[in-house]
């Protein structure tokens, strides 16, 4: 395991005051100082102590079913003509790549001697994930969720109560996943001693998107190694992942934004379209703003009121995306595509018939991105396929013609 | 001389600060408001920039929020109203809000229109004390407004030195760790007032969150310069078909 990699010296990382380039820091109001600021001084040295490590890894290894295979998709490298691998996020416990950062998140938590979890959750899937890492330790568990998500991802709310977890609606705003985490975070405010806040995606403030990065860098750990397994070179021609906060693509970058010879694709919901007014594709409708107390790009008013954003996927319905990404996107980094509802559906139809994968809605607008790119028949690309999509069966259905 | 450090050197006791959201309940209510406040008695008003998602608050603030910007308010309309106020209204008035319409609306420029209508002080929770003392202190002293930073019974002795030192005006003193109109007893937090009080800071000190009729202003006013009263106020005159009777009543309620 290699989540406390030495990257103090790239510029692509988070420095020692919570920023990448001009974004992260932690803008958060007295009432969560102590919090943030005992994870601030603790997180690295909790996941660097060798018994963390061994723990993470054995339970990654045992419980969630780690490594995910690199699974060469062969019908749809065809179709696209290039050597497409699928990273199988979707065959973790629980069904997505969450599961990765709540199991380190949970682990941490034990060691700071917290008793209870709350979390936020969109698609549900991190909502999930966390519920059953708190069944697993014994720890009690509120899951805050939109009342729309609540509506749309059924089947994730049915689990998260089978696993012991009280689900609470947010029905303030846009009830979706903004409206879940500032409930979330209110929570936090009000219970400060005893709980942990088990963030799902590198977001939040400083050291939740480094603390998370990191747990989810497990993901492009191991794709370097499939690679050069499987093709003899560590490095990939393309890495694509779809974005919301972002953290299967801050997972699947993270041991290659320092190399800068792979391209990393990041892949926003565009809804029914970027200028349609029902959209979340942040990188191109938004600006430097603060949410949940990181400093970051931000779909907002003039007057800094945040917008409610719109996707088809609950996972990517969020008006931000991560202070990490913003930087790759400033920076030029990363290549910021969007896929909309229509071409995401179609996407995820796509790799059902091709390879017998139903994808989550969310991973489905990284695929939806592979007829885009300009790639070559000698180009060896993964798309991270961060969840399954039997969440997202209703929807399908809806759509289906 | 600041308007705050005034009050706190004619009036070192029983402080009553009204919090309420600028634009509710209706657009035009601002400037009623704070008069009537004045007349009926309250020594300070602390106005709401209503902001989308306001995290530390409670729902009955962030509802009044969601009405203000549907109304129309945003920091350029309270400016506009804010305008010529000074020649009715003599109280010290505190702005508070959240740092990113602060930050769309440019610091400078927020901070020079303060000045140019008579604001005071502000309270922007979200804004990290060290960014302040590096970035914006200049700003602020420049336009000669007090910035006023939040302790809670969980910050460290040697935080709250450090936010006394920094903070202008007084010291907000958060009665226990929560969102804005929980209620909490008072007087589990009798160890922590005392606490503040022994500590003899520089700055006076106002009591918040939870404080909601005399029993809790009273409470708070025994252990410190006074309190702040936000949801409570922001629900006597949600539903009001009579403005600043509401308003009278509820001061008289208090103090009375």
């Amino acid at each position: 395991m290699d989540i406390a990699v030495n990257t103090s010296h790239s510029k692509y990382h988070v420095n020692d005051k919570g920023y990448y380039g001009r974004f992260g820091g932690a803008y958060i109001p007295e009432m969560l100082y102590p919090n943030v600021e005992e994870l601030k001084e603790q997180y690295l040295q909790i996941i660097g102590e060798p018994a963390f490590q061994a723990e993470f890894e054995q339970l990654l290894k045992d419980y969630v079913g780690r490594p995910s295979p690199l699974f060469f998709a062969k019908r749809l490298s065809e179709k696209y003509k290039a050597n497409i691998y699928l990273k199988r996020e979707d065959l973790n416990h629980t069904g997505a790549h969450k599961v990765n950062n709540t199991i380190g998140q949970i682990l941490l938590a034990q060691r700071l001697g917290k008793k209870k979890i709350i979390a936020e959750t969109g698609a549900g899937q991190h909502g999930v994930a966390t519920a059953t890492v708190c069944a697993l330790m014994g720890l009690e568990c509120v899951v805050y969720m939109g009342s729309i998500d609540i509506e749309r991802q059924a089947p994730n709310v049915a689990r998260m109560k089978m696993l012991g977890a009280t689900v609470v609606a947010a029905t303030s705003g846009s009830k979706t996943l903004k409206d879940a985490t500032n409930e979330a975070i209110r929570h936090w405010i009000n219970h400060p001693v005893d709980t942990h806040y088990i963030i799902g995606s590198v977001v939040g403030p400083h050291p939740y998107p480094d603390m998370v990065a990191r747990f989810q860098s497990v993901v492009s750990e191991e794709m370097r190694k499939q690679l050069e397994e499987k093709t003899g070179n560590t490095n990939p021609d393309y890495v694509i992942a779809c974005v919301g906060g972002g953290s299967n693509a801050a997972g699947a970058f993270f041991h290659y934004l320092d190399e800068e010879k792979v391209k990393l694709v990041a892949v926003e919901a565009a809804g029914k379209g970027v200028n349609s007014g029902f959209s979340a594709a942040t990188s191109q409708l938004g600006k430097m703003g603060i949410i949940h107390a990181s400093k970051t790009l931000l779909m907002q008013t003039e007057d800094g009121q945040i917008v409610e954003p719109h996707s088809i996927s609950a996972g990517l319905d969020y008006p931000g995306v991560g202070p990490l990404h913003a930087h790759l996107y400033e920076t030029g980094r990363a290549q910021f595509l969007n896929a909309t509802d229509d071409e995401a559906l179609a996407a995820a139809y796509e790799l059902s018939l091709l390879e017998g994968i139903i994808p989550a809605l969310e991973s489905a607008h990284a695929l939806a991105k592979l007829k885009d790119l300009p790639l070559k028949p000698e180009d060896v690309v993964v798309v991270c396929l961060s969840g399954r999509g039997d969440k997202d069966l209703e929807t399908y259905i809806k759509h289906l013609k | 001389m600041n308007r705050i450090d005034q009050l706190f050197l004619n009036k070192p006791q029983e402080i009553l600060n009204i919090y309420c959201t600028a634009g509710f309940p209706a657009l035009n209510d601002t400037l009623t408001i704070m008069e009537t406040l004045q007349q009926s008695g309250a020594d300070m008003v602390e106005l709401g920039m209503p902001f989308s998602d306001p995290l530390a608050d409670g729902p009955v603030i962030q509802e009044s929020s969601t009405r203000a910007i549907a109304n129309g308010m945003r920091i350029s309309v309270l400016f506009e109203q804010l305008k010529g106020f000074r020649d009715r209204i003599s109280l010290p008035v505190i702005l508070m809000g959240y740092m990113n319409p602060v930050l769309q609306f440019g610091v400078e420029n927020f901070c020079k229109q303060c000045a140019e209508t008579g604001v005071d002080g502000i309270i922007l929770p979200d804004l990290p004390m060290d960014e302040f003392e590096t970035e914006y202190r200049p700003v602020f002293e420049k336009y000669g407004l007090h910035l006023i930073f939040l302790v809670t019974p969980e910050t460290s002795e040697a935080r709250i030195r450090k936010i006394d030192s920094l903070s202008k005006g007084f010291v907000y003193a958060v009665s226990s760790s929560s969102t804005t109109g929980k209620d909490k007893d008072m007087g589990d937090q009798q160890a922590y007032f005392a606490r503040l009080k022994n500590m003899k800071l520089k700055n006076p000190v106002l009591i918040g969150f939870g404080i909601k009729d005399k029993q809790t202003f009273q409470a708070a006013c025994a252990n410190s310069n006074g309190a702040i009263i936000g949801s409570a106020f922001v629900k006597a005159i949600e539903n009001s078909t009579n403005l600043q009777s509401s308003i009278q009543s509820f001061v008289q309620g208090i103090k009375g």
